[in-house]
């Protein structure tokens, strides 16, 4: 049922009302505005015959005159394969001058995972970062941000992730992104080849705000749908602190309470929403979602970051240009480290955390220019390898390679007896 | 009961989310449980205002697809809970759907508008009477009992029987559904009701007949930081709010294997469903130490996880805590979790911000507070018609935005439970686990069980309050050290401040990891206490102040192996009569 409407009776925010029959919460309706565009919109609530619409590119220069058209169904996303190397706004249709795709659809924001289906996640997902990899190991299924603030080049490392995982399908959303890096990630995954697995849904700085909160839901509406027939894909999200904004100024500017910060109250439920889609399917395919969280003013409590720690299985801190090895966590690592790794991965890992930690201690007491002893400027050289060969960004080596050059180091720097490792580990793996 | 024929009817007038206004003929009620018709799915409600002709309703699932003039069924029912053999071992959503069930039926996703029946309906139960013909019973009266796992199940008088009641007819011994009549009672005005095994209880009243008692004895959990410097009482309450990242959920698991009590509800609220996950894929394998069985045989989980509905998360406290005070009427201990009430008051505020309330502290309805309390005040314990008593204790994780405990869910919680276990980030990040931190956690229950208690129970109790002394004590010259360095203070301080860090190290922190340390039973503890008290109450004089370091350093760690040491171990006497003789020594 096509229904077509000649008025529109109140503008408002991003809100157009229109008077209208027998529309469904969450129909589409395409608007034609006098100056030729075009733009779709979505019935978010009703009083009677009066239809609120919220309209996706804005309702900058739309006219009481303009014709609605609702169209009968929800916001859908298209999937397939078709949809691989291919660049989408946050609506849906194409921005990299290729053909609209003309495969099934599928409706956004779709049920939530039966957790009596889930099952425990033990899939290791390689990444070759050894701050990730070695010290919080990445796991199929996991839901992880990237704890960071501007500046840093969190997606430099959430694209060396995604093209050095053996992912099957990539599927990225960008929210709030810069042109630059729009850019910068369509040529690092040509560059890498990666693009050809790879999927965008991009929303730029400079795009209605409405396709903002759009972004997540199109991507993870795709992703499920590839992870149930078979497909491993990771789904990387940034900004999700640019969604959180664009969700405040939607719903400020539908004069909802604001609860923190001028956040509307059902952010962690919003967030969640979006977080929770990542998933392992028994006997199929799975979800992974790797995120940036930007930290206004570098302040954890903000509730973007806050929300998202309750939400996510751990994160990852990015600060100076290098993974924290100290705020980062991966709540999943157990399940992995040791037990799809090799044995000793666990115990090397933590020897060197708490050494790493030794050392920084040791590097204030240099600072402060008190005496050191042998024993903290053998901690201070291996401070300086750990941070030169494990804890720079620019290193790439296999999870095992990881692995003896972390025994290298110790053996570099330590006495056999000074780790506090096992004997059996070291007679087994050492590299004295 | 009202008549299907009598139930009121409407339509859709206005929608925004979860929140419709319905236009009605006839009669509603409060909180009634309605249903929307759309596009063929039957999607459920709840009544949350009326206004002359109008009533606007919350609906428990997504909205999307709903039009105006779509046909509403008012149910006039309240939202209720099914009470019968057949809860345990099972994982319902806030709505008491049986997950497994559903997905059995429509395979990875939550298919909206799909009710199962939460108890099964062929499952057969072996049924001893327990009442006579002719004799006289009042509502929550047993009639008979069935065995669920390793539960008495009491069947009794359906709890909205009016006056007293005769029995007319008592089914024999046998097997019976949930379904099949079991027995017939007539009532003061001569009317015969059948009674089944199942009966339903409207979930947001406290389900409690009996005498209510003060809690006095305690529930044991098997970590030396509750159980002593923070105790929860056998039908008290108590909280647990952290940030993220200090081991809320750990601490949690850790309860819900090792508490002393018969039943354990779980009510997974709005957080992680890997966390369910984790519970449902382990409980299974794990023994229940108390019975030789499974931990899940005594476990029920309420599982509405932070992506489902949200409405239906304000429902899944209150079915969780319905199922446990059920138990609590046949004379069991049980226990809830309700992890995390955050999510709880969250989803209360969205709701509350739809309708347009006027917002409290940080947009949070007026009455959270009210809404809190009553919902702790249903723990406790009850004194029975025949005498026995059984007991709801009541543990609620919260979860502060920033880890600030200065925001209204934690304050409300605080004003009403019996004890407060703080998780601190300053604990988790100093890998003190568990991170409840003893400086500023407390429980009101210590007090009242050395009042209640023999005289062991008496001194443990000194014993416990001289070591947190301690630990106060010792923070305190810890903060002065860190300020004027080792050598601005006294050698006395110094072991006063080693005295506190070694009860730290070996009392207060427990290894959840270690196969032995996870878990430390009453005898156990009494007798890691009794030795950490010897070091505590002894007068030491250290030659210097390097000489008391190495000391508690050789010390504490003799101490933590032991605590990996099971007490099967032969060495373990050796290396126990080892530490006391070092004691004793110096």
């Amino acid at each position: 049922m096509v229904r077509t409407y000649n008025r529109i009776e109140r503008i408002k925010g991003s809100i157009a009302q229109v008077k209208a029959e027998g529309v469904m919460l969450g129909e589409l309706a395409r608007i034609k505005l006098r100056d030729g565009r075009e733009t779709l919109g979505e019935v978010i609530s009703f009083d009677g015959d009066r239809v609120n619409l919220q309209v996706f590119s804005g309702t900058k220069g739309v006219s009481t005159g303009d014709e609605t058209r609702f169209l009968g169904k929800a916001m859908q996303v298209s999937y397939g394969d078709t949809m691989l190397g291919r660049v989408f706004n946050g609506s849906g249709d194409p921005i990299d001058n290729g053909p609209e795709l003309m495969e099934e659809k599928v409706e956004i924001q779709g049920p939530s995972f039966n957790p009596a289906k889930r099952i425990v996640p033990k899939r290791f997902v390689k990444t070759n970062i050894p701050m990730i990899d070695m010290f919080n190991a990445l796991v199929i299924s996991q839901k992880i941000p990237i704890f960071s603030i501007p500046g840093e080049p969190y997606n430099e490392l959430l694209a060396r992730i995604a093209s050095q995982t053996d992912a099957d399908i990539i599927i990225l959303g960008g929210m709030g992104l810069k042109f630059d890096d729009y850019q910068f990630f369509k040529d690092y995954f040509t560059k890498t080849g990666a693009m050809e697995k790879t999927s965008m849904f991009i929303h730029l700085a400079s795009d209605p705000v409405v396709e903002c909160i759009l972004v997540p839901d199109m991507a993870l509406a795709a992703a499920e749908q590839f992870a149930t027939k078979d497909k491993d894909v990771l789904v990387l999200l940034t900004d999700m602190t640019a969604f959180s904004d664009a969700l405040k100024e939607i719903s400020i500017s539908m004069e909802m309470v604001p609860s923190n910060r001028g956040y509307p109250g059902s952010l962690y439920s919003d967030l969640a929403a979006r977080y929770e889609k990542a998933v392992d399917i028994e006997s199929s395919g799975s979800i992974t979602v790797i995120a940036v969280t930007t930290m206004p003013g570098d302040d954890v409590t903000h509730p973007v970051p806050d929300n998202t720690g309750y939400i996510t299985e751990g994160q990852f801190y990015l600060h100076g240009g290098v993974i924290d090895p100290f705020g980062s966590l991966s709540r999943l690592k157990q399940q992995v480290m040791g037990k799809v790794t090799r044995e000793d991965h666990g115990d090397l890992a933590n020897a060197m955390i708490r050494l790493y930690a030794d050392a920084k201690k040791a590097r204030d007491r240099a600072s402060m220019g008190f005496r050191l002893s042998g024993w903290d400027k053998k901690l201070l050289k291996y401070a300086g390898l750990f941070e030169e060969k494990m804890m720079s960004l620019e290193v790439n080596l296999d999870i095992d390679e990881q692995l003896d050059l972390g025994w290298e180091l110790f053996a570099e720097c330590f006495e056999k007896n000074e780790t506090g490792l096992k004997n059996e580990w070291i007679d087994k793996y050492g590299k004295w | 009961m009202v008549d299907k024929a009598e139930r009121s009817r409407g339509i859709i007038v206005a929608a925004q989310g979860n929140l419709m206004t319905v236009r009605f003929e006839g009669v509603v009620r409060q909180n009634e449980v309605v249903y929307v018709k759309s596009a063929g799915l039957s999607l459920k409600g709840e009544v949350i205002e009326i206004s002359g002709n109008e009533a606007k309703i919350q609906v428990f699932e997504p909205t999307k697809g709903v039009r105006y003039g779509d046909e509403v069924e008012f149910d006039s029912d309240l939202l209720t809970v099914e009470l019968g053999p057949g809860l345990l071992k099972r994982v319902f959503d806030g709505l008491q759907n049986p997950l497994e069930d559903i997905a059995e039926q429509s395979g990875y996703f939550l298919p909206r508008g799909v009710y199962l029946d939460p108890l099964p309906r062929d499952t057969k139960w072996k049924w001893t009477p327990l009442a006579q013909v002719g004799a006289t019973v009042e509502k929550a009266h047993f009639l008979g009992w069935v065995p669920e796992e390793n539960v008495e199940h009491k069947i009794m008088v359906p709890f909205n029987f009016i006056g007293k009641g005769t029995v007319k007819e008592i089914a024999p011994e046998g097997e019976y559904t949930v379904d099949q009549e079991i027995a017939k009672i007539e009532d003061e005005k001569g009317n015969i009701h059948s009674v089944k095994m199942m009966q339903r209880w409207p979930a947001k009243f406290p389900l409690r007949f009996g005498e209510r008692l003060l809690p006095k004895e305690q529930l044991t959990t098997s970590m030396r930081v509750i159980d002593g410097p923070f105790p929860v009482a056998k039908g008290g309450t108590f909280c647990t709010p952290g940030p993220f990242g200090a081991g809320k959920t750990v601490l949690q698991h850790q309860v819900s294997k090792y508490a002393k009590t018969q039943i354990v509800v779980i009510v997974a609220c709005g957080e992680r469903a890997g966390e369910v996950v984790e519970i449902l894929r382990e409980f299974p394998h794990l023994d229940d130490p108390q019975t030789g069985g499974k931990l899940m045989d005594r476990t029920s989980i309420i599982c509405n996880t932070s992506s489902m509905p949200v409405a239906a998360r304000e429902s899944s406290v209150y079915m969780g805590v319905t199922i446990a005070e059920y138990y609590r009427q046949m004379g069991v201990d049980c226990l809830l979790l309700a992890d995390s009430t955050s999510r709880w008051a969250q989803a209360l505020r969205e709701m509350s911000g739809r309708l347009e309330e006027i917002p409290g502290e940080e947009a949070f309805p007026a009455y959270l507070s009210t809404r809190i309390s009553e919902l702790y005040e249903r723990a406790g314990i009850i004194k029975l018609y025949d005498g026995k008593e059984g007991s709801l204790t009541i543990g609620g994780s919260v979860s502060p935005a920033g880890g600030n405990f200065e925001e209204p869910v934690t304050l409300s919680t605080l004003a009403v439970v019996g004890c407060f276990l703080a998780l601190s980030r300053q604990r988790s990040d100093a890998r003190r686990y568990p991170a409840i931190d003893p400086l500023i956690s407390w429980s009101k229950y210590n007090d009242r069980f050395a009042e209640h208690g023999d005289n062991f129970m008496k001194d443990r109790v000194k014993k416990i309050a001289f070591a947190q002394n301690m630990v106060l004590r010792s923070d305190e010259i810890g903060k002065k050290m860190s300020v004027v360095g080792e050598e601005g203070i006294a050698i006395e301080d110094l072991v006063v401040y080693l005295k506190g860090e070694f009860y730290d190290a070996v009392y207060l922190q427990q290894n959840a990891f270690d196969p032995v340390d996870t878990a430390t039973d009453m005898e156990r503890q009494n007798e890691q206490l009794e030795m950490v008290s010897k070091v505590l109450e002894k007068e030491y004089s250290f030659e210097d102040k390097e000489k008391a370091r190495e000391y508690f350093l050789s010390l504490t760690d003799k101490v933590i192996q032991l605590n990996y040491l099971s007490k099967d171990v032969s060495i373990y006497d050796q290396k126990k009569e080892e530490i006391l003789n070092i004691i004793e020594g110096v």
